[in-house]
Order: structure tokens, then sequence, then C-alpha cells
């Protein structure tokens, strides 16, 4: 028994080379992590840990199988790749089969996989340890989470197809709190590689908002002018992009249905020409250029690995322009083959003015840090709920005056595009509550007239 | 009893385990644990009768934890060598010396007994993964066109997990666990042209196996068989007038507001700061341990790792504590804190009540939540008896969307189906309803607990938390209860409708 693993492109290769399907799409994912965590001013976890996942696709007729192994050493592939051939000759026909794509390539195929360790950190935790000095001596704990992903992606098929893709994928977040947490403060962002991240003075923009916070004024629940910074913005959009499924608009499940039949595309869902979209090429947060499917789903299907994606309007000058789709519901909806793309970017009108432009362009009004705990109440109008969280401000006259206390909002995003008073110049982003799932976004800031804040919550 | 799989007792664990715990030591580790695993999952989807997509997955590896200078290292590895064993041990000592910069806290673990090669396989009758697909996708498509034709569209998924973990420390402990679970669910779809809706199945994911999907535990095709003419009425149902309200909440919602509201909130680390910046902290603080009037005096919650069927419940948890039961709401006080090795110590609250989970073997181990659940009134009511109470309220059945803040405080649940209650009866369903309320409010308006007769087992198969992000498995046990004056919303008015 052979204990050694092979290469990816190897198992790639030899798993093609023992399927005796008709077509059979080998996907081999090799993962490499290195994380801290920390709690006021100390580390409190850490690790690295590495991944090795095999999914075979067999194709037999118009069945799909699929099995999945981790760590699978050469002698066990001729099993793996049994089983997923077994288990497409068992399986019914699928109604998403479609030809693979055809062959081509994507990346360097051959160059060897390169595993980020836990050394990712060599500058930013001494910077990180000093900042914990600096706040601990200003009376500020800081919480929060660094973290650095690398998955190396192979994707061969009997079609030829050879295309491989290197996914960095960074977050800092970082949270201050006042001794007693009863004032709170975030931000976070999102790298490639950690050499961008300047954690002084992400540190110095907290400090800031916890000296706003040091005069408290209590709002009852109501409906307020507010400015949502590019994080909120982002947790809302990608909620809706989440919601954007073809299948389910056309069979009258979501938001995105026409009433009667078929879908919103085409409809008009903002007065402000907004622009929400994806771009695998987008500088700073590229993304897989061709589509990775380890099973099929409603928005997703095992048939398309490999298709080639690129910039693709989901709104276009305020009006819905696609949605998620498959080839398989691209036929059956009569829309364009438009499927899921690993990044989200959202732009106003040229000229958008710029989060503290906003703020001093504000009479009266609330500017939040971020949002928490969204959940869906009724996907038909995509109505969320969820909190505010670690600030929300109070503006007046063009300042901020003081901090207000939490709120849970109940808030549909495709409404909100509707009351869209102002979007300001767009920037990368971290989503606050979706990082551990979206970290690529470009958002801008938006002004809403009249946000429904539902209900105040007690907690700070 | 089942037995432990002879597949994963064949891998090399105890070569692996003594390499990597001998390495640690050599390079002066206070504490090592070595733990190796394998998760099987397969998760299929319907549509309409029709199979959409299925996936037969596995998770393996290893990992070493030490405690070096009094700081926390932790690595994971793939390829199961005793030299990548050793690598994983020395990586692990790394990340303590590269940390040890940032940690102003030593760690350090509140003692156990050793454990010297102990099993544990929780209780099933049936291996999911000795079922093949065809007769899984048979059953539910069976289930699925039973429903078509009485409504538009049915969704159908079952999940299945299998989770072999073998632990090894220094101290001495060996454990090697095996443990099932399974979850079935279906959704009906329909449309009267103008408004769409769904209903699902009420029936919880369960430590059980593949013998829940044909009839130990639960009555899938009653349960089915009821649901097309419940949804057709919920389509013609009355939408909700906002306002306070009685409720009388049946387990199936309930469970979920414990969940949130207690087991959370309940989680020492979270109490402490740990997980502010994430998850969040928690109102219940610890100073407030003995004295906090979290309910009602006819609350009694307990954490339990050890109840039959529970998602939750383990032998002994992955930092080598046996699983146990403890009390954490007594007469309507907290009194009890979940905890792992380390949060025990940290507060001398003495042996850790063996929360400390990991999802796989590429994760650290954390506090997680035990069983969490609300004890039911020996001799109490029955659900209809608690509804005969109520002259103006709503009955509230299956869970649906929720959420909760940062401290556990304020909260917004809706469901599956409510019922409006008229003078001690049920008077049809509605529509478009939520419950809002804070934590201590809610509890403190409990007037009554069901009895025993009315306690199921719900849960969850993803409960998340931390940072790198983790799923666990929970159930959470509950009577049927009643409380008085809870906030309704309407949730199509908070929409600006």
């Amino acid at each position: 028994m052979s204990e050694r693993m092979s290469t990816p492109q190897e198992t790639v290769e030899r798993a093609l080379a023992l399927s005796q399907a008709d077509d059979c799409v080998v996907i081999v994912d090799e993962g490499s992590t290195a994380n801290l965590r920390f709690a006021g001013n100390t580390l409190t976890t850490n690790g690295v840990a590495r991944s090795s996942q095999l999914t075979v696709i067999s194709i037999v007729g118009q069945s799909a199988g699929v099995v999945s192994r981790a760590a699978v050493r050469p002698d066990q592939l001729a099993d793996v790749v049994a089983a997923a051939d077994r288990a497409a000759r068992d399986a019914q026909p699928s109604e998403d089969a479609r030809p693979l794509a055809g062959g081509g390539s994507y990346g360097d195929w051959d160059r060897g996989v390169d595993p980020t360790t836990i050394e990712v950190f060599r500058d930013f935790a001494p910077a990180l340890g000093e900042s914990f000095a600096a706040a601990e001596s200003s009376g500020r704990r800081l919480y929060g989470f660094a973290e650095h992903i690398l998955t190396s992606t192979f994707v061969g098929t009997s079609s030829g197809l050879r295309a491989r893709h290197d996914q960095p994928t960074g977050r800092l977040e970082l949270n201050a709190k006042s001794p007693d947490m009863s004032r709170s403060a975030w931000t976070g962002v999102a790298t490639r590689d950690f050499t961008d991240v300047d954690v002084a003075a992400l540190d110095a923009t907290l400090a800031r908002r916890l000296d706003w916070a040091k005069r408290r004024v209590d709002l009852p629940a109501g409906r307020y002018e507010t400015i949502l910074p590019p994080t909120a913005v982002s947790d809302l959009m990608i909620y809706l992009y989440w919601s954007a499924g073809a299948r389910d608009a056309a069979d009258g499940r979501t938001v995105f249905s026409k009433p009667g039949g078929g879908t919103r595309v085409g409809e008009r869902l903002s007065d402000v020409p907004v622009r929400l979209y994806s771009d695998p090429a987008h500088p700073g947060i590229e993304c897989a250029p061709f589509v990775v499917a380890h099973a099929s789903s409603r928005d997703q299907s095992v048939f398309d690995n490999g298709l080639g994606l690129g910039a693709t309007d989901w709104i276009s000058g305020g009006t819905l322009a696609n949605l998620v789709q498959t080839r398989h519901s691209a036929g059956v909806t009569g829309l364009a083959v438009t499927p899921q793309i690993d990044n989200l970017i959202m732009t106003g009108p040229d000229g958008g003015r710029s989060l503290e432009e906003m703020i001093a362009g504000t009479e009266r009004g609330l500017l939040l840090t971020c949002l928490w705990y969204i959940r869906e109440v009724d996907p038909q109008s995509l109505l969320l709920t969820g909190l505010t969280r670690d600030g929300v401000y109070l503006v007046e006259n063009g300042e901020v005056v003081g901090e207000v206390n939490n709120f849970r909002f109940n808030e549909s995003p495709v409404d909100l595009l509707g009351r869209l008073t102002e979007v300001g110049r767009s920037e990368q982003t971290l989503p606050r509550e979706w990082n551990d799932y979206f970290t690529r976004a470009v958002m801008p800031t938006v002004r809403v007239p009249d946000f429904n804040m539902s209900t105040v919550s007690q907690a700070n | 009893m089942r037995q432990i799989d002879p597949d994963f007792l064949a891998l090399p664990l105890r070569r692996l385990a003594d390499a990597a715990l001998q390495r640690a030591r050599d390079l002066g580790a206070e504490h090592a644990a070595f733990r190796l695993e394998r998760v099987r999952s397969e998760t299929l989807r319907l549509f309409d009768a029709r199979l959409e997509g299925s996936i037969d997955a596995d998770d393996l590896g290893f990992a070493v934890r030490v405690i070096k200078d009094g700081t926390w290292g932790f690595a994971s590895g793939v390829e199961l060598t005793p030299e990548a064993a050793v690598r994983a041990a020395e990586e692990a000592v790394r990340v303590a010396a590269v940390s040890a910069p940032i940690n102003r806290e030593p760690v350090e673990l509140a003692p156990e007994p050793v454990y010297s090669d102990v099993t544990w396989v929780s209780a099933y009758d049936v291996d999911p993964f000795d079922v093949p697909l065809r007769d899984k996708v048979e059953l539910l498509g069976g289930w699925s066109s039973g429903l078509l034709g009485r409504v538009d569209h049915v969704s159908a998924s079952l999940m299945q997990v299998k989770e072999q973990k073998f632990y090894a420390d220094t101290a001495g402990t060996v454990t090697t666990q095996q443990r099932v679970r399974v979850f079935p669910a279906l959704t009906a779809m329909r449309s009267d042209g103008d408004r769409f809706d769904d209903m699902r199945t009420l029936a919880p994911p369960a430590g059980r196996g593949f013998e829940y999907l044909t009839g130990t535990g639960w009555d899938f095709p009653a349960e089915l068989a009821e649901i097309p003419d419940l949804l057709t009425e919920k389509l013609k149902a009355p939408s909700v007038e906002a306002g306070a309200y009685d409720l009388v909440i049946d387990p199936s919602n309930l469970w979920l507001t414990i969940h949130e509201s207690i087991g959370h909130a309940t989680e020492l680390d979270r109490a402490l700061g740990y997980e502010a910046a994430y998850a969040g902290t928690s109102f219940a603080t610890f100073d407030q341990l003995g004295t906090l009037r979290y309910g009602s005096p006819v609350m009694n919650v307990v954490g339990d790792r050890t109840a039959e069927h529970g998602l939750a419940t383990v032998g002994w948890d992955d930092e080598g504590v046996e699983g146990q039961a403890f009390d954490i709401v007594r007469d309507g006080t907290l009194v009890g804190y979940q905890l792992d090795r380390r949060m025990a110590l940290l507060k001398d609250l003495g042996r850790s009540n063996g929360c400390a989970f990991a999802d796989s073997p590429g994760h650290v181990p954390m506090q997680r939540m035990a069983n969490v659940s609300l004890r039911p009134a020996e001799g109490g009511p029955s659900t209809e008896e608690l509804i005969s109470r109520v002259e103006r309220g709503v009955y509230i059945v299956g869970d649906k969307s929720w959420s909760i803040d940062m401290q556990r405080y304020n909260f917004q649940f809706t469901g599956q189906r409510f019922y409006r209650i008229e003078n001690g009866k049920l008077a049809g369903q509605l529509r478009d309803v939520a419950y809002q309320a804070t934590t201590t409010d809610f509890w403190r308006s409990m007037e009554a607990v069901g009895g025993p007769e009315t306690y199921v087992l719900g849960g969850a198969f993803n409960c998340g938390k931390g940072q790198p992000g983790q799923v666990a498995p929970v159930s959470h046990g509950t009577p049927s209860a009643l409380f008085r004056g809870v906030r309704i919303l309407n949730t199509v008015q908070e929409g600006g409708k």
C-alpha cells in the first residue's frame, strides 16, 4: 500500500484514464490555510491546515454520479472512480445534462502548488502585537481574526479541458471595544497576501469611532434617513445575488418572479442608474474565470464545468439584466447563459461622493457601521431582517454628534434599490456578515431616506 | 450496540498519534492532543420527484494541537504517515512560537480523568451509507410524487453524516467514536395565482440511522398526507393584525428559540468575550451566575451531551472530557454555562462539562453547544390544554426565519404555520406572522410548560460559530409552552407594503 499522495495533475490524468463512463470530469482542490484569532488584546486560537479533495463526476448517457473524497492515495484512486461510475449508472437521467465544455485550458496547468503557511503573517503579527500594546495603553481592547487561504483548483474533463485556478483569499476583521464593552467599532479588509494591510491605520479609525461613541443618544424605532457604508451594502447585495437564481424565479418562488409567470428580467428596479455586476478579471478581486461545480443544484450544473466566465451585468442602469443561470435553466427561461461568479461589484452614476462627503452633506440621519444576523423573512419580497452592529451614529448638520442604540431592521434590498436617493463612490470592502463565504466585493456607500428600524436592540 | 467500522480502525491511528505526541513532547510542549477524523457525508436533492443533484463526500485528516510555553499551536495534515504526523507536530509548535508575542494569557486546562482506550457508538440501527442511493431516491421520489397534483412543486432533500473520531493526548486518554445523523426534509409549494407559499415537514434532524425514514422515530407518510390541505388553508388565511398576543409555541418552533436565546447565550466563551468580534457576547454575563432571573419559575434548562439520539451527544468531547448532563437554568435562575477545559479553569469552575468540538480534522476544537433542552413539567398540560387557557392568541408550529442580536437580547422568529386562538380554541390559520421579543422578557412571560407527552427533540445540522467558521449539529428538546403578551409583527407591513 502506498501512503504517498500524487500531484493534483497526476491525479486528474489518472482518474480520467480510469473512468469507464461515457464522460468524466475530475476536480482536485488543494487547500492551505493559516489563521490568527484574538480577543481582549491577546491571541486566543491559531492554526495552519491543509486539505486535498478529489471530486469525480462520471457521466453515463444523461446521468451523472458524483463522489468526492479527501486525501486520496494513488492506490485508492481506482475505487473512487469506480464508485462515481457506479453512481452514474444507478442514477436517473439528469434534466440539466448537456455536452461537456470543449477542450481548452486556463492557467498554468503544470506548475506545482505553493501552499500558504503561518509565515504569511510574518510582518502582520508583530504589527498586530504593537497595536495590542497601543490599544492597551489607550484603553481599547482589540478583537478579531486574520486568515489567509490558498486554494488551487484543477479541473480536467474527458473532452480535453485542463483548467487551473489559484485563489488567494485573505481577510482581517478588527473590532475595538471600550474596557466595559459598552462602546464598539468594527472594520475589515479583504487582502490577497496581507502585505497591504496597515493594522495601525485601521486601529486609528476604530479609535476615532470609539470617541464618537462617547456621547450616547437613544432613539426609538422608526424610519430614518440612513447612510449605509460599503460593507453594509455588500451584505444586502450579496443576499440579493444569492437570491437571483433563474430557476426559482421562473417557478414563481422569488422576488424576481413575474406575477402570472416568467421572470422580471428587463424590469426597472431603481430610478438611479445602478449597475450590479460580476467580473472574474476585476482588479483586486480576481476570481475563477471558469465554472467549477462539484454538484448540480438549482443554480449550478456539473455539466457546465469549465464553461468560460466573463463580465456579467445582473442589474444595468437600474434594470434587472440577468439572473444566475446554468445552460439548462437558460434553456428553460429563454435567457442568456450567465453562471454565478465569485465576486460582486456595484456602482452608481459617475462622480459619486465619498463616505466622508456624504456625511458632510447630511442634515440629519443615521450612519451605520455594519449589519448582522441577516435572515430572510419573505422570499417573495426578499424581506430581510437583521441587526445594526458596532456603531450606529447620529449625523446632524454634516457631523457625527454621537452614537445611537442598535436596531433590528426589516428591509428588502430590492425595495431599497427603488428608494435610493444617493449612490456614492465604490470601493473594495469586506462584507461583515457573509465574509465566511464571500470576500470579493466592491460597493458604494448609499443613502436611503426611510430605512425601517423595526425595534430597538439592547445589544452594544 | 453497533461497532465502529473496521475500515476506520484499520487506519494507522495509534501509529500516527504516537509519532505526533512524542515529537510534541520532545519539542517541549506542556500538552499535546492528536485527533484523526473521517467525516462521511451524502446529500441528495430532488425537485418534483426527480433527482436534481447528489454528492457523496468525505473529509479525512488529522490534527495536532499543542500548548507550548502557555500558547496554543495547531496544525493539521491529510497524509496518513508517521512522517506527516511528526511534521504536523513540529508545525503546531512553530505556530505557537509565531503566536507567542501576541499571547498575554497563558493557556492552562482544567483537569480530567484519563480514559484509556475507550470507545463509543451512537444509537442507530441502519447505517445510511449501507443503503443504495437508488433506494433513497426512490423513497423520497415516492413521497414527492404523492404530493404532486395536490401542490404545484415539491423539493426534497436528505443529508446523512457518519462521523468517526480517534483522539489521544499526552495525559494518556485514548478515545475512538462513531456517530450517525440524518436529516430528511420535504417542502411543498403552491400558488393560487396571486400568492405563493410553501410548507416544510416538521421532522427534525436526528441522531439516528436510515430507520428514521422507515418508521422509527417519525411517521413521514402521516405528516406528508396532511401537508397539501394545510398549505391550501395557509394560502387562503387572513393576514395577522400586528399587536401583543398570548402564544402557545409548539416544540417544532420553540427548539430554535431555545437554541438562539439560551443555547448560545450560555456559552461561557461568549459570556467572557472570546467571540465578541464575531458571534458576539451574551447578556448573561458571568457576574450574574446564580442570580440572573432568566425566565419564569417554570423554566428549567439542562445541557446534555448524553441524550439518546441527540445530535450533540458523544461519549467524550474533543478534549477527552466525558459527556455529561448539567443544569443551566433552574427554577428560572441562571445556574450554569457550557464549558471547555480552558474556560472551566479560567473561572475556577472545576471540571469541564465536555462541550469542546471541532467539525473537521482541519479545525481547532472550541466550546460548542450541548443538547440544550427545556424540561417538561411532570404531569403538566397537553398542548390542547395550554391552548384552552388562551383567550386571544396564536399557536405557532414549525421553524422558518430566525435572527437574534450579538448579545442575544433581541430576536425575531417566524414559523411554518400560525393558528389564531380564540376563546381557548384554534380558529384557522393566519399569514405573515413573526414574533419579536427581548430574551429575558420572553422567558419571564412563560406561564406554563407542557407535560412529557408534548416533549420533542428538535435540532439543527448546521449551527455556525467561530473563526474559521465551524458547523456543529445540536438537538434541543422542549415541551409545548404558553407565553403571555408577546409582540407579533405583520411581515408584509414590515416590508412597507
